[in-house]
């Protein structure tokens, strides 16, 4: 009988190691997959030229991808610019301003806007920002937009990173001693030279590892991108012009793709490309994230 | 001096979280607005009938079920996957080892992979194990991405257990097994609050079933075959031409906007429940 429970403890530690050890591989499996499947494109063509090249034409053979990457920048910097400011006074005021019940009440506004499905925003974004931009906005700066545009793309895709950059910037927050900030009132600061010289000072770096983990969310933001942004394979020269990021060049052309292995290869050599660039961001804000957090801990 | 500017600052912060609700109002106000009026008995309870794409009759029924069906089957294969996962290295591997740090790590950044990457992927390795879009290959791909998340909520709530229960469990001679068992029971607020907030992601994300799943205007009634889903579906409908589709896609958008709602909530109940007898 004893023996029995000692045989299944056994067990069920060796199935959970291999459940770790496979999560841990399962990222590099991703990476490597995702690899070969690009490898016929990255050998046809010089890997400079596939990416500043803005030539696509895929029944010619012809992949560029500079007007798509240049359109994903465009797109996630808009979105920045509109979330960041947003985010971090919502977040000081939540942190050193807010009662407990006003917290309390925001906690499921954030929950909700991180809930709500890409394709909502998307169908949001086509219904009130597409006119809004083609009807008031545009025609202040420019003869004529449809409205589907890297701007329309930027703000769907900047009230869609608000959430994460709230909670990991509260948390960052969090973290800074509270002696620290009683320090600083107790000499007679308000309680905005605080927050302004105290808090936003020694989260810095924290601030910077939200901003780049919401950007590489961004870079990735298929479906409502998608919806509002045009579609068009051109480097935009403004703000009121259609755009195409990378993840809507794979969403749109999958299908049509597989009678061709060079335009399915090269469509993996986006997703690639994507795959790379996020495990990087992420990699490196995750970390000094980590870092914050360990100190807290010891402190 | 210092006083204006504090009562300026302040200001400005509580116009950016009142910019941030009035959004959130103005998306949900928006969807409700322009579904609710379209919403009728007959799009939720029926599939589509011939020419439902010009505007005839039917319902959505088809993508709410295919949509249900790929949540349950994905939440089967993560839930196998992410609670034996946490328990591990909550209970089996030490405080802090660093391969329980390797491991979050990795988690982490496989919580930042894009859907559309998924997306991708699931397709390389269907095509490479040979299965067609399917709703197998719908499962696997969501699982995939459900998985972090609710490994990453499920890992937060089982930190917050108090440290001497595991001690008391073992002290009185069980195996850590056993003891894993006993406080799974203990765990189950959390593991629900897991679930649904996976399950809200997953129902909702439109660009990993976008090749793996297929679409049809059928419920599906075996794994080989297509599966429709309600963001798919959305999305096919609102690029018809014809108003009355348009307008479906609409309600079809308040269906899946009342059924995130729900999750959501429940999510927030069921976890104050926990912290509550913690």
């Amino acid at each position: 009988m004893r023996k029995i429970r000692y045989v299944k403890d056994i067990t069920a530690r060796h199935l959970m190691l291999g459940i770790a050890i496979f999560v841990i591989v399962f990222l590099i499996i991703i990476g490597l997959s995702l690899f070969f499947k690009a490898l016929p494109i990255m050998k046809e063509k010089n890997l400079w030229v596939l990416l500043t090249s803005s030539d696509w034409k895929p029944f010619k053979g012809d992949f560029g991808f500079l007007p798509y990457i240049i359109s994903t920048f465009y797109v996630s910097v808009i979105a920045i610019v509109i979330a960041l400011p947003l985010s971090l006074l919502t977040s000081i005021y939540l942190n050193s301003y807010a009662s407990g019940s006003i917290r309390r009440f925001f906690e499921p506004v954030v929950d909700l806007l991180s809930g709500i499905p890409p394709v909502i925003y998307g169908v949001w974004g086509t219904l009130t920002i597409v006119p809004l931009i083609s009807n008031k906005i545009a025609p202040h700066f420019v003869d004529f937009s449809t409205g589907y545009t890297v701007l329309a793309g930027g703000i769907v895709l900047g009230i869609m990173i608000i959430p994460l950059l709230i909670s990991i910037m509260t948390e960052v927050f969090r973290s800074i001693p509270v002696e620290m900030t009683d320090a600083s009132l107790s000499m007679g600061a308000t309680k905005w030279q605080t927050a302004k010289k105290v808090i936003l000072r020694k989260s810095f770096p924290g601030i910077i590892a939200a901003t780049v983990l919401a950007l590489s969310r961004a870079f990735g933001e298929t479906m409502a991108v998608l919806m509002v942004c045009g579609n068009v394979a051109q480097i935009p020269h403004s703000f009121f012009e259609a755009c195409y990021p990378l993840p809507a060049l794979i969403a749109n052309n999958y299908g049509e793709m597989l009678s061709m292995p060079s335009y399915e290869s090269a469509l993996m050599f986006a997703a690639f490309l994507l795959f790379i660039i996020v495990v990087m961001f992420n990699g490196l804000s995750r970390f000094t994230l980590n870092q914050i957090e360990k100190r807290y801990q010891f402190s | 001096m210092k006083f204006l500017e504090e009562k300026i600052f302040k200001l400005i912060m509580i116009g950016a979280a009142v910019i941030i609700m009035a959004v959130l109002a103005y998306i949900i106000g928006t969807v409700f607005y322009k579904g609710l009026p379209s919403l009728t008995w007959e799009m939720i309870t029926r599939i589509p009938g011939g020419g439902f794409y010009l505007g005839k009759e039917g319902g959505v029924l088809n993508a709410t079920a295919g949509s249900v069906f790929i949540i349950t089957g994905a939440l089967v294969l993560s839930m196998l996957i992410s609670i034996p996962l946490v328990m591990y290295i909550n209970f089996y591997l030490p405080k802090r080892s660093f391969f329980s740090a390797i491991i979050r790590f990795s988690l982490d950044i496989l919580f930042g992979v894009p859907s559309i990457v998924y997306g991708a992927f699931g397709f390389a390795l269907m095509v490479y194990m040979g299965i067609r879009a399917s709703l197998l290959g719908g499962i696997i791909t969501v699982a995939m991405l459900i998985m972090p998340i609710m490994m990453r909520s499920l890992d937060e709530v089982t930190r917050l257990l108090p440290r001497d229960l595991p001690d008391a469990l073992l002290s009185l001679g069980s195996t850590k097994l056993e003891m894993t068992k006993v406080l799974l029971r203990k765990l189950m607020p959390g593991i629900m609050t897991a679930v649904l907030l996976a399950v809200g992601r997953g129902i909702g994300d439109a660009a990993t079933v976008l090749f793996t799943a297929g679409y049809t205007d059928n419920i599906p009634s075996s794994l080989g075959q297509p599966a429709a889903t309600l963001p798919l579906s959305i999305f096919f409908q609102l690029g018809s031409p014809v108003e009355e589709v348009q307008n479906r896609a609409y309600a079809s958008a308040v269906i899946l906007t009342i059924i995130i709602l729900i999750m959501s909530f429940s999510a927030r109940y069921f976890s104050s429940k926990f912290l509550k007898n913690k």
